[in-house]
């Protein structure tokens, strides 16, 4: 295993996708209250902030992508597995990569999710 | 790490290991003995700070249940008149705020000081006495805001305070709000206080070999709910802030006639108030995650799958707060945001649920009263969670919000996901608590009263909501078909209530004849319940090396190694409080921490900073002023006795051929974390005050308003530059000082102090000079209170450098022995990138607009 190429996988790395979540979450929130907010014309159609939100998912969807591939692929070369509960340091890194493979995928999901609006609603109604 | 070191081979039967043995504990008992008589209550201990914690938050749930029983006796029949409208607005209040605030939050604090030390394997968390002055910041605002009904003085305003309601003399008129805001500020002290404690007990308080994928679920749990915690309360009380000003001052922070908004109170209120709904949920659910693998004799499954719901939860709930205000007319675009991130959070909330139930289908199931609390729990939680994932909807919202609906739901999510789990965990700690097991017949019998209770009292609320009835009515006309849900709601309340009191029963009724409980009465895996019976008060009797998840289940003769003394510390030869600090990620030994032990200071401390918000509630403005220099006095002298001692010999032998330090600054040290986490606390709170200014520029098509000139740039730009040069003369003197010139370190210190004090006056010169009156708009009163937020920081940065300087004087502070520099070097960069973004802000960010 060449350990010397693969991450460290800590407390950091394991919040990284749900934190990329959390920037886009509020990201989508600033750039539609920008528009929005002061509630002026809500008629017009806000086709500029919906594709801002647009590019802000896929930007966040690229990155998380980039978490979920890392983190599964070491998952995967570390031997992969389901269990985790040996006294050793692989087994520690095999459990941080696992979980952060599960967050990146909620995040992931979040991520779709909270970008779904952009797509659906027209204007500041 | 040593945890390959092989154990002693002797069978610790011969006399003379027996002499040493005895002499070994008596030694830690004389060392952790709690103090008798009237000094009892200056322990810091965690078995008497933690059970007094908890009892305190009981007895206000009883006191906030016996409201919500007055609630609904008044909401019985129709056009009830047993309270008046006022003094019901007061009840129900006081109901939400004190089960919230009082209950809901702090027991899962009380519980984890309980707990936490005993599952790592810790003789005590790493700052005890910080424990102890959160529980009396605790009792005393809780007092507080409580005793106020009984003056008729109670807020009214609803436990959410929404302004205008609450901001206007002619809607509310008297304390209440006051009461209200500084009470509660006050214990969020006290919670921010114990979420310190906590996050730095878990990372660096493990026992030797406990490494990340090994530690308790618990553990994980209060790590994330701790995490949420510092980000979430903080802009409350920024929120609180904003309020008190524009009570006691007139500042228009939530007034529309001159530039503010009721709205950002909504905003502030929620992003606290949603993951504080989780705050709640996550430590009660981490208590079945405890309690699942015990009774169902197998370890639980999908650890990772946990770890993936505690912190994913952690995450997402926060992207939820608006969820609450989908009635206040924002776009569609923001509720979509909102609503999907509300829809999300069902994932991971769903995946422990899943894993808890396949845990007990894959085991034997043993039956038994915390079982049987569990499983109730999980069904009520259940459907609390289906209403969620409706309301989360916004069309339905709209039609169900602020309705009886909502209570339903509400109710259904926190007695099922935090009350019944909670129940469950008494009845199955108790035995380390009490040394012996509670009823199995009373539990059974309060389960089902509170089960069958619970249901018929909420589930129809569900009706009468849908119905139309409308939350915080007084009273209701016959005839609606409401007459029927409310009866039977109030009747299930009181069978509810029986159940709660038949557990209240079981705990206090003298239990004298009834023999101890086994030792493991349960038969755990899991550290807590190596707890000798009775219990003694060092916590461990030695600090155990850990392999494996559950080591009583796991690792031969674990309990018989502990007790014969056979892992690190198993002695006090010095006579003073030890636990062991390890490294985050594999709970490698680190240091050995001596923790300081009883103290009075702690409880004068609290009484003194409870003096400054009760004074200040009721406008007393000079004594304020006194007791406000009282508490900081006092907190001195704690800190001067208390902390950063410096050591009798660098290190020392704790055991198995392990020598340890005894002293430790910078990052590998507890109290630089505890600085590091306080901050981001604080930098959340500075950020939510830095969010109304931006929150104000967009609701505003021109901000500053028109007319209106700002601090102009001088004076920030001066202030900002002597900021940056205290931050600079601070940074410099921990490493000038580190390389043993120490005179030059206490000349840049005193330095130091001087620019702070310098920088601060510059920055309030800076609108004060410009003419601005924070009571005219909202601009004004935004650039007022960013300033004097940053200006106080500043001002405590300078005391802070004040008190290095004279440690460095008495001798107790020194190259070697630096710990207070440190952090105060440490507190300085948050302050420097506080004062970057106060000047970014007022003034040039305006310029840009």
């Amino acid at each position: 295993m060449a350990r010397s190429r693969q991450t460290n996988d800590n407390l950091w790395t394991l919040i990284t996708a749900p934190t990329i979540w959390a920037l886009h979450f509020l990201a989508s929130y600033v750039v539609a209250a920008i528009h929005c907010a002061p509630n002026e014309d809500i008629f017009q159609p806000i086709v500029e902030t919906r594709i801002m939100v647009g590019v802000i998912t896929a930007i966040a969807l690229v990155l998380i992508g980039l978490v979920l591939w890392r983190s599964f692929g070491e998952w995967r070369r570390h031997g992969g597995g389901y269990r985790h509960n040996e006294d050793t340091d692989i087994d520690r890194e095999r459990f941080l990569e696992f979980s952060t493979v599960l967050l990146a995928a909620l995040s992931f999901i979040g991520v779709v999710f909270v970008g779904l609006p952009a797509l659906l609603v027209v204007d500041c109604r | 790490m040593s945890d390959a070191t092989p154990m002693p081979e002797d069978t610790g039967r011969s006399p003379d290991a027996e002499a040493v043995r005895r002499g070994q504990e008596e030694r830690l008992e004389k060392v952790w003995e709690t103090p008798k008589g009237w000094r009892y209550w200056s322990a810091v201990n965690n078995t008497e700070v933690g059970i007094w914690y908890t009892a305190t938050s009981f007895a206000f749930m009883l006191f906030a249940g016996v409201l919500g029983l007055m609630v609904r006796v008044q909401l019985a029949v129709p056009e009830n008149d047993f309270l008046t409208a006022t003094f019901y607005n007061q009840v129900f209040t006081l109901h939400g705020t004190v089960m919230m605030f009082l209950f809901a939050v702090p027991i899962f604090e009380a519980v984890a000081i309980v707990l936490l030390p005993q599952m790592l394997g810790a003789r005590d968390l790493p700052f005890p006495r910080l424990s102890a002055f959160g529980y009396w910041c605790f009792l005393i605002g809780g007092v507080f805001v409580s005793g106020s009904i009984f003056f008729g003085a109670a807020p009214e305003g609803g436990w959410f305070m929404y302004p205008p309601l609450t901001t206007q003399e002619r809607f509310t008129p008297g304390y209440g709000p006051d009461i209200w805001l500084l009470g509660l500020s006050f214990i969020e002290v006290a919670s921010i206080a114990a979420a310190v404690e906590l996050i730095v007990g878990t990372l660096k308080c493990r026992p030797p070999g406990m490494r990340l994928n090994l530690m308790p679920l618990y553990a994980w749990y209060v790590l994330v709910v701790a995490g949420m915690i510092l980000f979430a309360f903080p802009p409350l009380i920024a929120g609180d802030i904003l309020f008190e000003l524009e009570r006691l001052f007139h500042w228009p922070f939530f007034d529309p006639e001159r530039g503010g908004d009721p709205v950002l109170w909504q905003h502030l209120f929620w992003i606290f108030g949603h993951p504080e709904v989780y705050i709640v949920f996550l430590p009660a659910i981490a208590l079945v995650a405890m309690i699942v693998p015990t009774f169902a004799r197998r370890p639980l499954l999908g650890y990772s799958w946990i770890v993936l719901a505690a912190v994913g939860t952690g995450f997402l709930s926060f992207g939820l707060w608006a969820h609450h205000m989908y009635a206040t007319g924002l776009p569609a675009i923001s509720l979509g945001f909102f609503s999907a991130a509300s829809e999300a959070v069902a994932i991971p909330t769903g995946v422990q649920i899943f894993v808890f139930i396949a845990t007990l289908w894959t085991g034997r199931v043993v039956h038994s009263v915390p079982m049987l609390f569990v499983s109730g729990a999980l069904a009520v939680f259940v459907i609390g969670g289906l209403t969620g994932v409706m309301v989360a909807l916004a069309p339905f919202d709209w039609q169900a919000h602020d309705t009886y609906f909502v209570v339903a739901h509400l109710h259904y999510v926190l007695i099922g996901g935090m009350l019944f789990p909670l129940v469950a965990g008494v009845y199955y700690y108790w035995p380390l608590v009490g040394s012996r097991r509670l009823s199995d017949r009373l539990g059974r019998i309060a389960f089902w009263l509170m089960f069958v209770g619970f249901n018929l009292g909420f589930f129809p609320m569900h009706l009468s909501g849908l119905i139309g009835m409308p939350r915080r009515v007084w009273t209701y006309p016959a005839g609606l078909g409401l007459d029927l849900p409310n009866l039977l709601s109030t009747v299930g309340a009181f069978i509810f209530a029986t159940g709660i009191l038949i557990i209240v029963f079981d705990i206090l009724r003298p239990k004298g004849k009834q023999p101890y409980a086994e030792r493991n009465t349960w038969q755990a895996g899991t550290l807590e319940w190596l707890a000798e019976v009775p219990g003694k008060s060092w916590g461990v009797r030695s600090i155990p090396i850990v392999k494996t998840r559950y080591p009583l289940w796991e690792q031969p003769n674990f309990m018989r190694d502990y007790d014969e003394g056979r892992f690190y510390l198993a002695d006090a030869q010095e006579m003073k409080r030890e636990t062991m600090v390890t490294s985050v990620l594999d709970g490698e030994p680190v240091q050995c921490l001596r923790v300081p032990g009883p103290t009075f200071m702690t409880m004068v401390a609290a009484i003194l900073l409870g003096a400054v918000f009760i004074l200040a509630t009721f406008h007393f403005w000079y004594a304020t002023i006194v007791a406000m220099v009282a508490s900081t006095i006092s907190i001195i002298v704690w800190l001067w006795h208390g902390t950063a001692m410096i050591p009798e010999k660098p290190e020392k032998d704790v055991g198995l051929g392990l020598t340890l330090p005894l002293y430790m600054s910078g990052p590998k040290s507890v109290g630089w974390w505890a600085m590091f986490i306080t901050m981001i606390g604080d930098g959340t709170a500075f950020l939510s005050l830095v969010f109304a200014y931006f929150f104000y520029f967009t609701i505003h098509p021109e901000f500053p308003p028109a007319g209106v000139d700002g601090p102009g740039l001088f004076w920030p730009m001066v202030s900002l530059a002597l900021m940056l040069g205290a931050w600079a003369a601070a940074g410099i003197a921990l490493r000038v000082n580190r390389a043993g010139s120490v005179g030059i370190a206490r000349a840049l210190m005193a330095a130091g102090v001087a620019l702070a004090l310098a920088g601060g006056a510059a920055l309030v010169w800076a609108p004060f000079g410009a003419g601005l009156d924070p009571v005219v708009h909202v601009y004004q009163a935004t650039v007022w209170v960013i300033v004097i937020w940053t200006a106080a920081h500043v001002a405590v940065g300078a005391l802070m450098l004040a008190y290095c300087l004279a440690r460095s004087f008495a001798g107790k502070l020194t190259p070697v022995y630096d710990i207070d520099i440190s952090n105060v070097a440490l507190y300085w960069h948050f302050m420097a990138g506080t004062a970057l973004i106060t000047v970014a802000t007022i003034a040039l960010s305006p310029l840009a607009a």
